[in-house]
């Protein structure tokens, strides 16, 4: 017995609406119509009303959104009401009063018929053939140098984008004796200044009359932490970059480069806000948590003659997020 | 009416007088448009572009692309007197000093996220209906590179205003140019003018966001259209819909109508979101400092995804030789990324391929009708869902307290863990899905109404389906898997070696169904009662 599947009924019948048979209901629906395009224009008209006669410093309180700038809120109403009413018009009026009877139109199937087909395909190989290309080999060598060359072209033209990177990326502006100051007032630092358990946001102190840039801040923001010296857990010569529980590490991630910027005073750890790379004070930033794969670089500090904290050294290693060039250890 | 008609008339003939364009127009007037919900995503895509563009143009007016250092002395008094760039400084005078400014830039960002979220949905739609198919496949390729091309052009729109938020994600950006082997640094160096973050970044970002991307997506979408329109939109399974017809509404004036509409609908919705609902409050933040940033920094929802895959990487870097290879960067940055746009986009041929399918299709597929690919969709939606949970981790942890280091763990193993489960569990589901329609044509809906048989036996009254609906049902074509030959003509054994081996065991997985429902059945069974 043959497997006979359903057949297509086609089709359903087609329904008619009321506002095709009633023409009460169709000037009804007319009427409807005409309400929303009105609205839509009582909208505009409220729109340029709060432009004019709202002032622009004013606030109003709406519930769950709180104190709001009236002039901004009642433009934008405004403007969701104009556009919304006419959207709601041509749809309404679409639906209602134009002819909703499906309508068939045939497929073709996209494919040629076998006689074009094969006269395209000979065309493209007869063009292919009479460029020559197959036989005369020195012009297609030529011409593929030709056109591989010129595509270093944009390439170099391209090269004054910036400078080279050089050494930059393992360079900072620590130098032994830099001074720490604090940013953003610019004061040195002394260890009285730091209680055990704060935290500083750091910079070195710049020459007399050079201003800071966001690029030196990028690559020299340090942060000052200091701890019970006990608390700390490093081998000696690490034990010897601290001062008095002071120790310094980049401020700069490890991983991406965003700013270390959260401090768990309990637990000594320091939080990337970015990546939740979680790294260990007590043992140099040792990574413990998240992708960052280093340790924040860290900063050997001690006090000069006058008792400022100053860099003993710049960093041993260049700092923030990895990069091809990198010597790590 | 006479006289609307007189000029329509008028008007065409004054069109046709000059380009004898009357039998291509006739023609295309009247193109029919299959209806459904499921459609409107592309338009809400389409539409929200368009306001993109209008809104964005307003911006430009007033908007700074520099980075120069200025101080700030406009209306918004907590950053009075504090140096920034022009960028951020004329921001802030867009925000506070224009009036509509701050309604036009919230306008301008929740449209982008609309435009972000339909262009998603839509593309989910096109996948779990099939109609990527042939002869569709140029249109998603066209689809897949908009979606690339929104993603970036999104991230490179809200890092125009230079604020604390989005610095911080230009700089995460320069350490995925940097992690590049070989030749990251110098690709940091060409891009950012020097050393981050210089102050050519956001001039050259500002005419790639309002230039270059806008062009390219013009130019796109327009070819995507162009398709659509000549090679005429799918519709759903249904009575009286084929492969070789198409049923809808004619183009004049309904669709118009309706089409038209829902663009001021859609319209009227985002300038409603921008009215009420703020976002992106760039004045909070602050200007950028590479020496500072906010706790709970998070990108837009679709970056969301790439910053949990950063954020779940596994703490990995070669040292060798001199140099450094950052795993972490460039495997969840780069390499993941690239093999899921790369599978996506080559999935119209990786089918075809399984199943051996060359023909053209028109007719949409019933998700639940085609299991494997319905779970294969569901599986990738998993493993987004999992990384974007991890991409907020940090805001998670603080909602709901919980660690967030167990969070992390979650989504590390999750993200291997759930796609695979929810594969399976997806395609079990189809495949009941399909033994649920099948037992309802056979069979019939049931009332819920219990009758007693003169027997004494109780029986459920079930109800026969309509025609049509037997129709909709059962009329899905299921293809047998594709066979692979064992033994070619002159005895060797798997001719296509192992990819012939993988092929079959795709195509099987593939042909997975339940027997749709015949005629043949429901006459043996007889009709309704049994």
């Amino acid at each position: 017995m043959s497997i006979e599947k359903f057949s297509d009924p086609g089709l359903p019948e087609h329904q008619h609406r009321q506002t095709d048979v009633s023409e009460k209901h169709a000037d009804r629906a007319e009427r409807q119509i005409a309400i929303l395009f009105v609205l839509s224009a009582v909208g505009t008209i409220g729109t340029i009303a709060s432009y004019i006669f709202i002032k622009p410093n004013s606030f109003v309180f709406v519930p769950v959104i709180g104190d709001t700038n009236a002039q901004q809120l009642f433009l934008g109403l405004g403007l969701a009401v104009s556009l919304l009413f006419i959207g709601l018009a041509a749809i309404h009026w679409a639906k209602q009063l134009m002819p909703d009877h499906e309508v068939v139109a045939e497929r073709h199937e996209f494919r040629s018929e076998d006689k074009d087909r094969k006269e395209f395909v000979a065309a493209a190989k007869e063009g292919a053939a009479a460029a020559g290309l197959g036989r005369r080999s020195l012009i297609k060598r030529s011409m593929g140098l030709a056109l591989g060359l010129i595509g270093l072209t944009p390439l170099v033209m391209l090269r004054d984008l910036g400078s080279l990177p050089k050494k930059q990326l393992n360079k900072t502006n620590w130098q032994a004796g830099t001074r720490l100051v604090l940013d953003p007032s610019n004061r040195p630092v002394k260890v009285s200044d730091l209680e055990v358990g704060s935290v500083a946001q750091i910079l070195p102190e710049l020459p007399e009359g050079q201003e800071r840039t966001l690029e030196s801040i990028a690559t020299d923001a340090v942060l000052l932490i200091r701890i019970r010296p006990e608390e700390f857990n490093l081998d000696a010569e690490r034990l010897s970059w601290t001062h008095e529980g002071i120790i310094a590490f980049s401020k700069i991630c490890s991983h991406m480069g965003c700013a270390v910027a959260l401090y768990e005073q309990q637990t000594k750890h320091l939080l990337c806000p970015c990546h939740q790379s979680t790294f260990d004070v007590t043992r140099a930033a040792k990574v413990i948590f998240g992708p960052a794969a280093r340790p924040l670089p860290q900063l050997p500090i001690g006090v000069d003659a006058d008792g400022y904290l100053v860099a003993k050294s710049p960093f041993n290693e260049p700092i923030g997020p990895s990069f091809w060039e990198r010597n790590s250890k | 009416m006479k006289k609307s008609e007189m000029i329509a008339g008028n008007v065409a003939g004054f069109v046709d007088d000059r380009l004898g364009a009357a039998k291509w127009l006739k023609k295309n007037l009247n193109k029919v448009f299959p209806d459904h919900w499921s459609f409107m995503l592309g338009e809400i895509t389409m539409y929200s572009f368009v306001i993109l563009l209008l809104s964005g143009t307003f911006l430009t007016f007033w908007f700074d692309p520099s980075q120069r250092d200025v101080i700030y002395n406009g209306s918004y008094a907590p950053l009075d007197h504090v140096q920034m760039s022009a960028a951020y400084a004329s921001t802030l005078h867009i925000s506070f000093d224009i009036r509509g400014g701050l309604l036009m830039r919230q306008i301008h960002h929740w449209a982008a996220l609309i435009f972000m979220s339909a262009m998603i949905a839509h593309l989910m739609r096109i996948f779990f209906t099939g109609a990527f198919r042939k002869p569709r496949e140029f249109n998603w390729l066209i689809g897949v590179g908009l979606v690339t091309l929104g993603i970036v052009e999104g991230f490179l729109g809200y890092s125009l205003p230079d604020d604390l938020l989005s610095g911080t994600g230009i700089r995460i950006a320069e350490a995925i140019l940097q992690a590049i082997p070989l030749v990251g640094s110098y690709l940091a160096f060409f891009a950012f003018g020097g050393a981050f973050p210089g102050h050519t970044f956001i001039p050259r970002i500002y005419t790639v966001h309002v230039l270059l991307l806008p062009g390219a997506f013009l130019a796109l979408i327009t070819i995507h259209l162009m398709l659509v329109w000549y090679q005429k939109h799918t519709q759903y399974p249904g009575p009286g819909r084929t492969e070789k017809n198409v049923v809808g509404y004619p183009l004049l004036p309904v669709y118009m109508a309706k089409a038209g509409g829902f663009f001021f609908i859609v319209f009227g919705v985002i300038a409603f979101l921008g009215a009420v609902a703020s976002i992106n409050p760039i004045w909070l933040y602050g200007p950028y400092t590479p020496a500072q940033i906010s706790a709970g920094s998070q990108p837009d929802f679709y970056m969301g995804w790439l910053d949990g895959l950063v954020r779940m990487s596994p703490p990995l870097e070669t040292h060798a030789f001199g140099h450094t290879i950052s795993w972490n960067i460039l495997i969840p940055g780069l390499i993941v990324p690239g093999i899921l746009f790369t599978g996506m986009a080559l999935y119209p041929f990786i089918e075809s391929w399984m199943t051996g399918d060359k023909r053209e299709h028109h007719l949409l597929d019933r998700p639940r009708n085609a299991p494997n690919r319905t779970a294969l969709g569901a599986m990738s939606l998993a493993f987004i869902l999992v990384v974007l949970l991890n991409g907020g981790n940090d805001l998670i942890a603080t909602h709901f307290h919980l660690s967030i280091n167990s969070i992390m763990w979650f989504t590390r193993i999750g993200v291997i863990v759930i796609p695979p489960i929810v594969f399976v569990v997806t395609k079990r589901l189809c495949l009941s899905l399909q033994r649920a329609d099948r037992d309802l044509v056979l069979h019939g809906r049931e009332t819920g109404r219990l009758v007693m048989t003169p027997e004494g036996e109780f029986i459920e009254v079930h109800e026969e389906l309509s025609p049509e609906k037997k129709w909709t049902l059962s009329s899905h074509e299921q293809q047998a898997a594709l066979t692979v030959p064992a033994e070619d003509a002159s005895g060797v054994r798997n001719p296509q070696g192992f990819r012939g081996k993988i092929r079959a065991r795709f195509a099987v997985a593939h042909a997975e169904q339940i027997p749709a429902a015949t005629e043949s059945e429901a006459k043996e069974l007889g009709h309704g009662h049994h």
